[in-house]
């Protein structure tokens, strides 16, 4: 286990666990760091752009590698802007590409997120764009040079786990990145069942900042991220997911 | 009972008396609220048909407990099931409701509460609207602030750590042109990192200039969406346009605004109809331009200068909170905005079940800034208010008061791009 690592644009981190933008606050980001162990966090590039005296840039952990988002952008070109701004203010390569045209569910846009993914990897940006799961979408980002694909479970902070399950089974199973998913995860179990289908991270937001104990809450995705992983790496995850095999061989008849 | 609106001025020439009177007594002496006047715009839209159809349709009374029961146990809320939260039926379910209000308020906004201010830059304005301070027969004092006054205002709000602020002018084209409010615009992206407008309505050519000259949301109040009451209380002027007014933030959107907010001034008429209509016209507008951000703000009636009676009549704290937790239970993502009309101890309470934006540090009037944040004697005059706030707490007691309740004060969460 231990050197399971997950890499990500070359960068190698010992934590499955990302935590996500959105719902922000100080103490949310310490229990992430401390006590889910979190290695990469994200942040809402438009959100940084405050003169606040509590900076979340000035926040940030030694070791803790910052991913900001492109929130708030609804085309390719406004993300591409974000990105660059993002680099500008000194937040690293990382990105993570939002492109929402609806304001009431937050879903991404598939088709301006590939436009967008493909002018940020030519300028040398790790691009972790978040999509809705679509194989054929997630192989043409891979083709614009994703370093992950990042698959919505649900809706963002709807806390309904892995609705697009089956969809993301698809992507684990088909493409040779990194598969996070993101959005949606609302307790521990369902962050255990993705890492049990061979995701490779989990990121989550709402469901540690709205918890009653956040430490505690952040310890329970760790544990649960942990176990998950160890589960798919044990075989059984799969084999439990995929349903059991018959106990006399269907093929036994075979003779040579 | 009536709010009594009408109040005389001895300042008046007995000719704008008599004008002022014939006004208010004789609806032929007053332009037609529906018709367009020249140089508005009008554009395609059935939103407003949408909306109207369902508020005409409204019977509050017919809603039972069952309904409202009914209604916070389905996942989604329909428009029949808002339309149980918004009626008399539901009054007795408000824990409930506020319960409801809270879980979607955290699943959508976290712990986080966003703060503005709101500058005023000057209060001419070319209209009669019977309870508005501004009305141009109320004797008050009229300002305009000129770019120099606009600057050193900015300046002290941003010093006190404001990030966001809205822009607002009485309604006069004449006074306060587009361009006028242009160089504001311009002026407070230097200063702030978001700007807003609350100004007259416009076309769609002029908000996209505006939207250029750096705001990015605008916001109408629609004041009341019964037109048969709207024209008894806007009497004379551009405002009196009723369906001109309702299109506004449609005309924003497509000038190239980011998000428009939207409101009925409560206490004007029925409000449980207004209510419905306020966050239908959100809905169906939301439908059809889903990636503009849409907030709701729920005012109530205040007293102004020269007539400290008037009031939100039937509308209490309860009735609002009702109201509130209906939107936020109706609409989970929309922003909620709750202004300094309000006292510190509904708005204390309100941000941990349905709004997510309040003021702080809130002047109503021109170019007073300086002289109420640091508490110096102006050097200069200052314009009259437009109603009385009730909570005065300055950005950093707002701060410290919203982290005190365990929330997480925002002061900026935006980007221009």
């Amino acid at each position: 286990m231990n050197n399971d690592t997950l890499i990500i644009g070359g960068h190698e981190f010992h934590s499955r666990f990302i935590l996500g933008s959105g719902k922000y606050s100080l103490k949310l980001i310490k229990a992430a760091v401390e006590d889910a162990g979190a290695e990469l966090i994200t942040l809402a590039v438009r959100r940084a752009n405050t003169r606040e005296q509590e900076n979340i840039l000035d926040y940030i952990p030694e070791g803790v590698t910052l991913l900001p988002n492109t929130s708030g952008a609804r085309t390719a070109e406004e993300a591409v802007r974000i990105a660059r701004l993002a680099r500008e203010l000194g937040c690293g390569d990382f990105v993570k590409i939002e492109i929402m045209r609806d304001s009431k569910y937050l879903l991404p846009d598939n088709q301006e997120t590939i436009k967008a993914t493909e002018i940020l990897a030519r300028e040398g940006f790790v691009v972790m764009p978040y999509m809705y799961p679509d194989l054929n979408v997630a192989r043409d980002l891979v083709n614009a040079g994703a370093a992950t694909i990042m698959p919505l479970a649900s809706p963002i902070g709807s806390n309904k786990g892995l609705a697009t399950r089956e969809f993301i089974q698809i992507l684990v199973d088909e493409i040779n990145l990194p598969i996070i998913v993101d959005a949606g995860i609302g307790r521990p179990s369902q962050a255990c069942e993705a890492m049990e289908m061979g995701v490779a991270a989990v990121m989550a937001n709402t469901a540690l900042a709205t918890a009653g104990d956040l430490p505690l809450m952040a310890a329970a995705f760790r544990q649960a991220i942990e176990a998950g992983r160890k589960a798919y790496l044990s075989g059984l995850g799969r084999v439990l997911s995929r349903g059991a095999s018959a106990s006399d061989p269907l093929t036994g008849f075979l003779r040579d | 009972m009536e709010n009594q609106f009408l109040v005389d001025s001895e300042f008046l020439s007995p000719e704008a008396l008599a004008r002022k009177h014939r006004l208010e007594t004789d609806p032929s002496a007053r332009t037609n609220h529906m018709e367009y006047m020249p140089g508005m715009e009008r554009i395609e839209s059935d939103v407003c048909a949408r909306v109207m159809e369902q508020m005409n349709a409204y019977d509050y009374q017919k809603y039972t407990a069952r309904d409202v029961r009914a209604a916070l146990e389905h996942e989604t809320c329909s428009i029949e099931d808002l339309k149980a939260l918004l009626s008399p039926a539901a009054e007795p379910f408000l824990e409930q409701m506020a319960e409801r209000a809270r879980r979607e308020t955290s699943k959508h906004f976290g712990n986080t509460v966003y703060l503005f201010t709101p500058l005023y830059i000057a209060n001419y304005c070319e209209n009669y609207c019977v309870y508005c301070g501004f009305n141009c027969y109320n004797h008050i004092n009229r300002m305009k602030l000129t770019r120099e006054q606009m600057e050193k205002e900015m300046k002290v709000i941003a010093d006190s750590g404001m990030e966001e602020i809205l822009i607002l002018t009485g309604e006069s084209r004449a006074q306060s042109d587009i361009s006028y409010i242009g160089e504001a615009c311009k002026l407070a992206r230097n200063y702030f990192r978001m700007v807003g407008l609350e100004i007259y309505p416009v076309n769609t050519d002029e908000y996209r200039y505006l939207h250029e000259c750096g705001a990015d949301y605008v916001t109408v109040f629609q004041e009341t969406y019964d037109t048969v009451k709207y024209e008894q209380l806007h009497l004379m002027g551009h405002k009196r346009v009723w369906p001109y007014r309702f299109d506004a933030q449609e005309r924003a959107l497509r000038g190239g605004m980011r998000g428009v907010a939207f409101s009925a001034l409560l206490g004007l008429s029925d409000f449980r109809k207004d209510a419905l209509a306020s966050a239908l016209h959100v809905y169906f507008l939301q439908r059809k331009y889903p990636y503009a951000e849409m907030s709701l703000s729920c005012p109530r009636l205040r007293p102004i200068i020269n007539n400290d009676k008037i009031n939100p009549l039937d509308v209490h704290e309860k009735q609002l909170c009702q109201i509130l937790c209906a939107y936020r239970i109706f609409l989970p993502f929309v922003g909620i905005t709750v202004s300094s009309r309000e006292s510190a101890r509904f708005r204390n309470g309100i941000v941990k079940i349905a709004a997510t934006k309040v003021s702080a540090g809130v002047s109503t009037g021109i170019g007073d800034h300086e002289s109420r944040y640091s508490g110096k004697e102006s050097d200069g005059e200052a314009g009259d208010e437009q109603f009385e706030i009730d909570d005065s707490r300055s950005l950093q007691a707002m701060y410290r008061d919203i982290s005190g309740e365990g929330l997480q004060p925002v002061l900026n969460d935006y980007l221009y791009v």
